[in-house]
């Protein structure tokens, strides 16, 4: 089976688009990603779209009446937070399969503002605040105090992930944010749902993201000069635990992906040099880095407080910002955290650049749940 | 408790909640003969070993140990804040998430495995569009 390649991959600037189209805002990414490849949507075989708030909308169609409507065929993929990456990893499949030799990935979100989640629909009477909290920044607080619980993790180590990602941000001038928030700042900002601060929950942002996959043939016509090398597409559900069903456990499936992805890659969480992972809130990175393997268990602490993870670590993790600075449109976060990869491994990072970057990985988690692993390399 | 009140008494918040309308309210589980996982709501089919037709109900104890929190300070637009939002593990099997009341909403105050009782009230006056009372359940610190 053919290796796959990215050839073009960019992301538009998170921010607030309220008078644009979600087709738009998916469009304008999928331009970009073109252009870097230096190739147009007539040499394109297929579109995967991933898309969330219009999932029964057919967004990818849309977007291609808006830059060219060749007849290929178009996927349109919903996976809760893992949208976009799931969208690419079927981009990646059918190369893999040798069906196609060249397709577009675009993942696109426009968002509200305001809590995401909720406690029970159904028949009946509201049950947000009456039968707990089904709110995303509580659900996350309860996964992060089910890590206190083990190891004894303190709030001021959950908000020095905010800290370390919004000071990333600052070098980064795609992201949502760049603003320093200090350690004070983040501890004394509202509130939301204890221990996670207004600062360590993800922006509610629009954007969009997209990449060009190509087989290892057509790499090679193109020349592999900014080429990134798919090493491993990992894509896990939420396996059976004792208590998902009511705290959804985003441990187990994590380490089911990253178990598979380094398998497939064959190589170790050592031999990766930096690492986006899915913030959605800072307790979530901390069980994150254990659950990637990046340390042993227990660990996870010990590595913020050190600056392990932060950009010049031993090994960073979100030095775009991440979701809490850089901002998270659900859709297109998958595909926004694979161009922050292969901007590192094509050495074009600027200010935020890791240093001699040959591997990187992407996670992200679906809560109900998904979780995506990729690990792309860096080829020339 | 009336006669009256039997007959149009509370509903259930959840179906998982037994016996609204009497003095005996409870939690029902459905526990897999094959491999005793406990699940909240009627199901055919365990979603750990996939064994069909084996669930059995099975009455939850109202006894269990705090296992994970949040202090939840913004909700939605009428919830009242701040709240408890608590997952306890029930004694003999289980696992619930629900409001803990009773106890003033500040970490110090909160311990791991602190021993709840599961109790039932009034649903915080909430009805629905019928305009029906319901019955919930909450957790309270074990005296």
């Amino acid at each position: 089976m053919s290796d796959v390649y990215v050839v073009g991959v960019d992301m538009i600037k998170f921010g607030r688009f309220p008078d644009r189209t979600v087709p738009q805002i998916g469009a304008e990414a999928a331009l970009m990603a073109l252009d870097d490849a230096g190739l147009t949507i007539q040499d394109m075989q297929a579109l995967y779209c991933g898309n969330l708030g219009q999932a029964n909308a057919m967004v990818g169609q849309r977007i291609l009446q808006e830059i060219g409507q060749t007849g290929i065929g178009v996927v349109n993929c919903a996976n809760a937070c893992a949208t976009g990456a799931t969208a690419f990893r079927e981009a990646w499949m059918s190369i893999k399969a040798g069906v196609f030799d060249c397709v577009l990935a675009v993942g696109v979100e426009q968002m509200g503002k305001g809590l995401l989640g909720g406690a029970g629909g159904g028949a009946g009477i509201p049950k947000e605040g009456l039968l707990g909290s089904g709110t995303m920044p509580a659900v996350f607080a309860e996964a992060g105090m089910e890590h206190t619980r083990k190891y004894g993790t303190t709030f001021e180590q959950f908000a020095k992930v905010s800290v370390k990602n919004h000071h990333h941000s600052t070098l980064n001038p795609k992201a949502m944010y760049q603003i320093e928030t200090p350690l004070d700042m983040v501890m004394n900002a509202e509130m939301i749902s204890y221990p996670n601060t207004k600062l360590m929950c993800s922006v509610n942002v629009d954007g969009s993201a997209a990449a060009v996959l190509v087989s290892e043939k057509k790499a090679k016509e193109l020349g592999l000069g900014r080429a990134v090398r798919i090493k491993a597409s990992v894509l896990a559900s939420d396996p059976y635990t004792d208590r998902d069903l009511v705290m959804p456990d985003v441990n187990a499936v994590t380490r089911i992906a990253a178990k598979q992805a380094y398998e497939m890659a064959g190589v170790s969480a050592a031999d990766i040099d930096l690492v986006e992972l899915h913030d959605c809130f800072a307790t979530a990175e901390i069980l994150h880095y254990e659950n990637l393997g990046l340390c042993a268990d227990g660990e996870a602490g010990r590595m913020i407080d050190e600056g392990e993870v932060a950009l010049g670590g031993r090994i960073p993790v979100n030095v775009s910002g991440g979701l809490l600075s850089k901002g998270h449109p659900l859709g297109a976060t998958g595909i926004a955290n694979i161009y922050e990869v292969c901007t590192h491994l094509r050495g074009e990072g600027g200010h935020r650049q890791v240093s001699g970057a040959r591997l990187g990985l992407t996670h992200v988690i679906g809560l109900g749940s998904a979780c995506a692993i990729h690990i792309l390399e860096k080829v020339a | 408790m009336s006669e009256e009140a039997v007959n149009t008494g509370p509903l259930p918040v959840v179906p998982f909640l037994k016996g609204a309308g009497t003095n005996d309210p409870y939690l029902e589980g459905q526990e897999c003969a094959a491999c005793f996982a406990i699940f909240l709501g009627e199901r055919a089919t365990c979603a750990k070993c996939g064994a069909r037709n084996q669930l059995r109900a099975k009455r939850l104890s109202a006894r269990g140990k705090l296992y994970s929190y949040s202090i939840v300070y913004r909700s939605f637009p009428g919830i009242d804040v701040p709240y408890i939002s608590a997952i306890v593990d029930l004694e003999g099997g289980g696992t619930v998430k629900g409001n803990l009341i009773d106890l003033e909403p500040d970490p110090e105050n909160i311990s791991f495995d602190m021993p709840v009782d599961v109790v039932f009230g009034d649903a915080l006056g909430r009805k629905d569009r019928e305009g029906n009372r319901y019955i919930s359940y909450f957790f309270k610190p074990a005296v």
